[in-house]
């Protein structure tokens, strides 16, 4: 087995809030390696994102507390300083961000805005990094990359705009992608562009990619591992092919269960998971899920179960898993 | 827009400077566009044309005595007539302008400029805004005019400072106008984006939030710079501003104050340039706010 790209060991990320210390992301591990799209999922609120931000530290210093180890190349991140970690940031994992909208700088043209990230980290003339940036401009596929290079984020439209997200985030060649929801915004022909767009890139770096997003439909298209999450927590870690085929947690039997099947039995009402999310400060003493989960007992909802092994490639967290 | 040319034919700087050009002549029509900048910028063009050609092709000296010819009304000889001292009023007037002038004019920048640090420093540093915003708020406490009377009091009544005067005065109204804009500009995604690409703070700081907080920032410049103006004049006609007899819009009010039933020329003259002035800063002022900020600007074709 090849060297671990990215290796996010018992991740911890809690906040200090008015009502106290809340931990939205708790105890998360999962292990990306190059040339490898990690897919993370689960519904609003989980902590994907802010176990996201909290790689590259992006979270409010003052008000967030990070514990377990995050290893970059075999080097814990969450131990190096502020300027280390803008070396890190950018130059070696790079991020793309939920809203192409708002995440350009609208009194700056695109050219202007990639080239900054070229000329932060790399050194290099004016006239190669505008080189470069209409190089990696093209490699999104946006149409006359040149007209688009003097352009402002409020000219272009936002299937462009994403690209140019894409080409700022991939234009100093990080070894790691972090996508937060990159095609939530968009329709889907132009999220199946941009989902190629990607692929395409990870190829031609041999990036690895963690891939986060609520869309089952993304998952199966472009990654190979994936990791369920739930209230903070993993609860279920698998390779694509098995996690659809063969889903243990009943979290994820639901969420495969609330996918409309083109050619399935219309007259039926399509699954939904009962209840709703519990909040952060309010955490279920037992098993996160217990309270909705129908096949829910006494042990669950009083013993918290642990991410078990399955196989070496499927883990979950749950006490019945063998019987559901 | 009108690129009809094909993109491959052209190389990239064609591109660019055609852009910028179509940019250019957009905001140029704008402008035209815009009845109170137009009015607002064309007074401010006059009374600095008034000014610099005057001081360029006047003979008389304003300091210059002549007391037999003492408060005589406007005639061809004396413009705008002459004062208790027989001193020629227009190029009192003229000069007093360019003094009110250069005093609000440097006055303005400094305090644009410590007013931009401040006001960026104390969004971006929790730590700062504390220290800074609470001395800001005590000088907001004062009366403007009453600070910088205490202020001139205490280091002389000269133009420098009356300029230092002008600016500690102002400075906290700025500094609180560009801390509320940058606070905005501090949450949005792309400042999030921007440390994600591993951007320092310095860069992030001034090189992107900086620029956003320009549009409502430009428009207090212009009412700081009015301000400013009425000011010194204030501060010079209560004797702490500029000194006599070095004229000022200022101090040729107070000397006109005495004979303002006998001598009506010697208040109104230098009260026409102060309102022209401040008038003129205010529309442009007004004018520019609803050029710069697209939410005011209705579709004019």
């Amino acid at each position: 087995m090849q060297e671990s790209l990215l290796e996010v060991k018992n991740l911890k990320t809690s906040f200090s809030t008015e009502s106290g210390v809340v931990t939205a992301v708790d105890g998360v591990t999962f292990t990306v390696h190059a040339g490898e799209t990690l897919g993370v999922v689960g519904e609003s609120g989980c902590g994907k994102s802010v176990t996201a931000e909290s790689i590259l530290q992006l979270l409010n210093e003052r008000t967030t507390k990070y514990e377990g180890e995050i290893n970059y190349k075999g080097k814990n991140i969450l131990t190096l300083n502020k300027k280390q970690m803008q070396q890190i940031r950018g130059n070696e994992i790079a991020m793309i961000f939920q809203d192409a909208m708002t995440s350009l700088n609208p009194v700056f043209t695109i050219g202007d805005q990639i080239t900054e990230a070229i000329t932060a980290h790399m050194k290099m003339g004016r006239k190669e990094a505008n080189k470069k940036a209409i190089d990696m401009l093209s490699l999104t596929g946006i149409s006359s990359p040149e007209m688009r290079f003097h352009e402002y984020p409020y000219e272009i439209s936002g299937g462009m705009r994403q690209r140019a997200m894409i080409a700022m985030a991939l234009v100093c060649r990080p070894n790691l992608l972090i996508a937060d929801e990159p095609t939530t915004a968009l329709d889907v022909t132009i999220q199946a562009q941009i989902l190629e767009v990607i692929n395409n890139i990870k190829n031609e770096l041999n990036m690895g990619i963690v891939m986060i997003t609520h869309d089952l439909g993304v998952i199966a298209e472009v990654c190979t591992h994936v990791v369920v999450m739930y209230l903070g927590q993993v609860i279920e870690d698998a390779d694509v092919e098995s996690l659809f085929s063969n889903p243990a947690h009943p979290y994820t039997k639901g969420l495969l269960q609330c996918i409309p099947q083109i050619d399935g039995d219309r007259s039926r009402q399509l699954y939904t998971i009962e209840g709703i999310v519990p909040s952060l400060d309010n955490v279920p003493k037992g098993c996160r899920f217990s309270q909705r989960c129908p096949h829910s007992d006494a042990k669950c909802l009083n013993e918290p179960p642990l991410l078990e092994e399955i196989n070496d490639k499927h883990k979950v967290r749950c006490w019945h898993y063998d019987k559901i | 827009m009108g690129v009809n040319v094909p993109i491959e034919n052209r190389d990239i700087l064609q591109t660019k400077t055609q852009l910028k050009k179509e940019r250019f002549r957009l905001f140029v029509r704008r402008f035209l566009n815009n009845r109170l900048a137009l009015i607002g910028s064309s007074i401010m063009i006059f009374l600095l044309l008034f000014v610099s050609f005057s001081l360029l092709f006047m003979n008389s000296s304003p300091l210059e005595i002549d007391p037999a010819n003492r408060l005589h009304a406007p005639s061809s000889e004396h413009w705008f007539g002459t004062d208790t001292f027989g001193r020629d009023l227009f190029s009192r007037v003229v000069h007093g302008g360019f003094v009110s002038l250069a005093v609000g004019f440097s006055a303005t920048i400094i305090t644009a400029i410590i007013g931009m640090i401040i006001g960026l420093y104390a969004s971006y540093y929790k730590f700062l805004d504390h220290i800074l915003m609470r001395i800001c708020d005590g000088l907001l406490a004062f009366p403007d005019v009453l600070l910088a009377i205490a202020i001139t009091a205490v280091l002389g009544p000269r133009p420098i400072n009356v300029v230092i005067a002008i600016t500690v005065v102002k400075i906290p109204t700025m500094a609180r106008i560009v801390r509320s804009s940058a606070l905005v500009i501090k949450e949005q995604t792309y400042i999030e984006a921007l440390k994600a690409q591993g951007a320092s703070s310095w860069r992030t700081l001034w090189m992107h939030i900086a620029p956003n907080t320009l549009s409502p920032y430009i428009v207090q410049i212009t009412n700081v710079f009015a301000s400013a103006i009425i000011l010194e004049a204030g501060l010079s006609f209560l004797g702490a501003g500029v000194p006599a007899p070095e004229p000022s819009w200022g101090n040729i009010l107070y000397d006109g104050k005495v004979v303002i039933f006998n001598a009506w020329w010697m208040t109104f003259f230098p009260g026409v340039f102060i309102v022209l002035s401040v008038l003129g800063l205010n529309l442009f002022g007004d004018g520019l706010r609803d050029l710069l900020d697209p939410h005011t600007n209705k579709a004019n074709k």
